[in-house]
């Protein structure tokens, strides 16, 4: 038997929704788990990737820790994968683009009726957010796209499948999902 | 002030003639089109709100939010943007105390940009209300900011601030023609279908829009489709840098007239249309002059020559700033009152056209060729040109030349001998056929402008070494996402995707990934897009990216670079910790 691949997963400005999906593929975890070894996931709780095969990212980048995160990935993993509407458009976390952020900051933590602390929080373990939420290829080279919110469990295993036996991965159409 | 059913009456309530209604209904209201005017429109022609608002909402020169009681566009065609279009616009800004893209509080004045106005050799030009008022800096700056200040209607401006000069530098056989209004038609009047044929065949005529279809197929398929035939001028004239049905209207439009009327009487036609580009209102009044003249002269109407038999006439239809409908099922849905998506082929216009009819829809060039081929004869046509391109072309000619304007000239001469003829000094690029066409570079002047070799719907585009060709490229990229029409997505989508990789290019932010992406963008645009506008959209940075790998070389970044500064944009969540950035 071969030696086994390794791959991490992360979420970013995501929900988690894609890593519930990717669970998804049900009983197949069993033979994936033959091929391949979970590196940093939040399945494993490993806090960071070593070197890697591939990278599957789930979310946008909407802070500086998750552009820290994504970096990480990018220089550990050869294939870094953009996994579902966050990760390729900015998803469902972007609609604050159409505000500005110092202001949307000022309003949440300063304005709101019933805070009692009206600041905007400064700790510095804090990560700062970015003036808008972000793709991942506007900020690292993405290899490949799995559109869906979420992509479909069958997507996942299609994807991996193909990757791992070593052929260029195409989605089966069902697969392919918008929404 | 005409009220909506006044318009709807004088377009006699034909929902065929919604876009020339909804043009006069915004005259009407102030230039724009609030929710009661489109409900009454809606009613008063029978048609659902959502396709009227559908269709307003299509062309960019119909506005459903109030604009400017003056509405000033500045042309920025990348020609007009080298001559200084952007000083213009910032200067007007300036003076009139609005921001680009914003109405003044007073509601009097808004200013923007639009896509080229097709006077790209009288430069830099604005449309004011939808009149083209050339050469716009200097007093001529001041003039337009005054007669605004002062209220004046756009069109009691003075006429010396309107005129657009014809630009004509080089006369052939067409812009030379002295043939008089019928002496062409007489010809086929009495010659028989197969005579005309013969003569259409014989003289080799391709269309001189772009596609290059030969005539004589054209025509002898729609005059043998069952139905009763329309015959369509394209005056779309959209393509960037090409203004030289321009000039043909201004100086010739009997020809192209006579033209149309020569097809008609080949085909049977009893109706027919020029589609005038938006930009070209200022036409109107000259082209509904010559219709009348002619009627007057028994060259249309009923009864035509005294034929009892032949019944023609034409109706001009206005654009409304949609650079696809000069794409022509996307004209014809846009003759029918409808947004201007183009339809699928087949089946082609000249089977299933205007409202089902089988329909010749060829260019303003090309009915004036065919006229001057029937006017002067076979003979002095096929003198000039080569084998597959006969006769003469007229070239507008603009950039970074002394002499810009109108070139007639044979089919077959070469890019450099056009460059002599407009006066073109050191030469970085020349772009032929507009964004659409080929961008070519100083190796290739010795090229022959024919549909063997390169083929040019009209425009030249010239760029000296001071000029930036990626400036160029991003230009035309924007151009065309601008102008998609949103209904296919490798188009929708691929142009606006391709704007982002371009403008990071231009940036210096770009990379091998970008490239990457570019190519795979060109491949997707080029085979699946559903019209020539996707097809034909990848060109210019392709012919960038293949012929200026020096130009390319010096922008690329080693590694890959993200699209935005990463530190610029944690600026505005610092502040609001209190943080000093
Ligand atoms: C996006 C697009 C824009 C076009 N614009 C024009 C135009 O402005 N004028 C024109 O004559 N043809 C234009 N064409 C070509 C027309 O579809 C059509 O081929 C032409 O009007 C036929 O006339 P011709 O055979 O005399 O050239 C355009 C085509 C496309 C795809
Ligand atoms: S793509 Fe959908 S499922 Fe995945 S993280 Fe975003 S919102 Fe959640
Ligand atoms: S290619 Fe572009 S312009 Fe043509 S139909 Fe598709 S979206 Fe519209």
């Amino acid at each position: 038997m071969t030696a086994k691949v390794r791959v991490a997963t992360t979420s970013l400005a995501g929900c988690f929704g894609c890593h519930m999906s990717f669970l998804d593929i049900d009983e197949r975890i069993l033979p994936l788990l033959e091929r391949v070894t979970l590196d940093r996931s939040p399945l494993t709780d490993q806090k960071h990737a070593g070197p890697c095969a591939v990278g599957l990212v789930e979310g946008g980048v909407c802070n500086e820790d998750n552009l820290h995160v994504l970096r990480e990935f990018r220089a550990q993993c050869q294939v870094l994968v953009a996994v579902g509407a966050c990760a390729i458009n900015g998803g469902l976390p972007a609609q604050r683009n159409h505000f500005e952020v110092g202001d949307l900051l000022r309003r949440v933590y300063t304005e709101e009726p019933g805070l009692t602390r009206r600041v905007v929080p400064d700790d510095p373990e804090l990560p700062l957010l970015f003036d808008k939420v972000r793709p991942l290829h506007e900020l690292v080279k993405v290899d490949y796209f799995i559109p869906g919110c979420p992509p479909p469990a069958e997507a996942f295993w299609a994807f991996l499948s193909d990757l791992l036996d070593g052929k260029e991965p195409r989605l089966p159409k069902g697969a392919i999902r918008y929404d | 002030m005409r009220s909506a059913s006044d318009i709807l009456n004088a377009h006699r309530g034909d929902p065929t003639r919604l876009v020339q209604i909804l043009r006069d209904a915004q005259h009407a209201c102030g230039n724009w089109l609030p929710a009661r005017v489109l409900s009454e429109i809606a009613r008063g022609l029978g048609l659902p709100r959502a396709r009227v608002e559908g269709v307003a909402g299509f062309y960019a020169f119909l506005n459903l939010k109030p604009v400017g009681r003056f509405r000033v566009l500045v042309s920025d065609n990348v020609t007009d943007r080298f001559a200084g279009s952007a000083e213009t616009c910032g200067a007007l800004c300036q003076r009139l105390g609005v921001k680009r893209g914003h109405v003044r509080s007073d509601g009097r004045v808004s200013v923007d940009f639009t896509s080229c106005t097709g006077l790209c050799d009288q430069g830099p030009a604005l449309l004011v209300n939808g009149l083209a008022i050339p050469q716009v800096t200097g007093e001529r700056l001041d003039q337009v900011v005054r007669l605004i200040e002062a209220d004046t209607p756009v069109d009691e401006w003075p006429a010396d601030l309107r005129r657009v000069q014809d630009g004509v530098r080089l006369q052939g056989p067409v812009l030379g023609a002295t043939l008089e209004p019928g002496a062409a038609l007489h010809r086929v009047l009495h010659a028989s279908p197969d005579d005309v044929l013969a003569t259409l065949k014989d003289s080799k005529l391709r269309g001189r829009g772009g596609a290059g279809f030969p005539v004589a197929t054209k025509w002898e398929t729609c005059r043998t489709a069952p139905g009763d035939s329309v015959v369509v001028c394209n005056a779309d004239e959209g393509e960037p840098g090409t203004f030289k049905d321009r000039a043909l209207l201004m100086r010739r439009a009997d020809l192209v007239v006579e033209g149309m009327t020569i097809a008609a009487r080949f085909t049977g036609a009893t109706q027919g249309f020029i589609y005038l580009r938006g930009e070209y209102e200022f036409l109107l009044p000259h082209l509904n002059e010559v219709l009348s003249k002619r009627r007057a002269a028994k060259l249309l109407g009923t009864g035509i020559c005294g034929d009892r038999g032949f019944d023609f006439d034409v109706d001009v239809h206005l654009g409304a700033g949609a650079y696809v409908c000069g794409e022509e099922t996307a004209l014809l849905e846009s003759l029918e009152g409808k947004r201007g998506v183009p339809r699928h082929r087949p089946p082609f216009p000249v089977t299933h056209g205007y409202l089902g009819r089988p329909t010749t829809v060829n260019n303003v060039e090309t009915y004036a060729d065919a006229a001057v081929i029937f006017g002067l004869g076979l003979e002095a046509w096929k003198a000039l040109g080569t084998e597959q391109s006969s006769g003469s072309k007229l070239l507008s000619i603009a950039g970074d030349v002394e002499r810009p304007g109108i070139f007639e000239v044979p089919w077959g001469t070469t890019v450099r001998e056009v460059l002599k003829l407009a006066g073109a000094g050191s030469v970085k690029a020349v772009q032929v056929g507009g964004p659409s066409g080929e961008l070519i570079s100083p190796k290739e002047l010795d090229r022959r402008i024919a549909f063997e070799d390169l083929p040019c719907a009209g425009a030249i585009a010239v760029f000296n070494e001071s000029r930036d060709l990626l400036e160029v490229v991003v230009n035309y990229a924007h151009f065309f996402a601008h102008e998609s029409c949103g209904f296919c997505t490798p188009c929708r989508v691929g142009t606006h995707v391709a704007t982002r990789s371009l403008d990071k290019l231009r940036q210096g932010r770009g990379s091998s990934a970008e490239l990457a992406e570019l190519g795979t963008l060109t491949r997707l645009l080029r085979d699946t897009s559903h019209c020539g506008l996707g097809n034909t959209a990848p060109n210019a940075w392709r012919h960038y990216l293949d012929k200026f790998p020096d130009d390319l070389a010096r922008r690329l970044q080693a590694g890959f670079v993200p699209a935005f500064d990463v530190d610029a944009a944690l600026v505005a969540a610092r502040t609001a910790r209190g943080e000093t950035p």
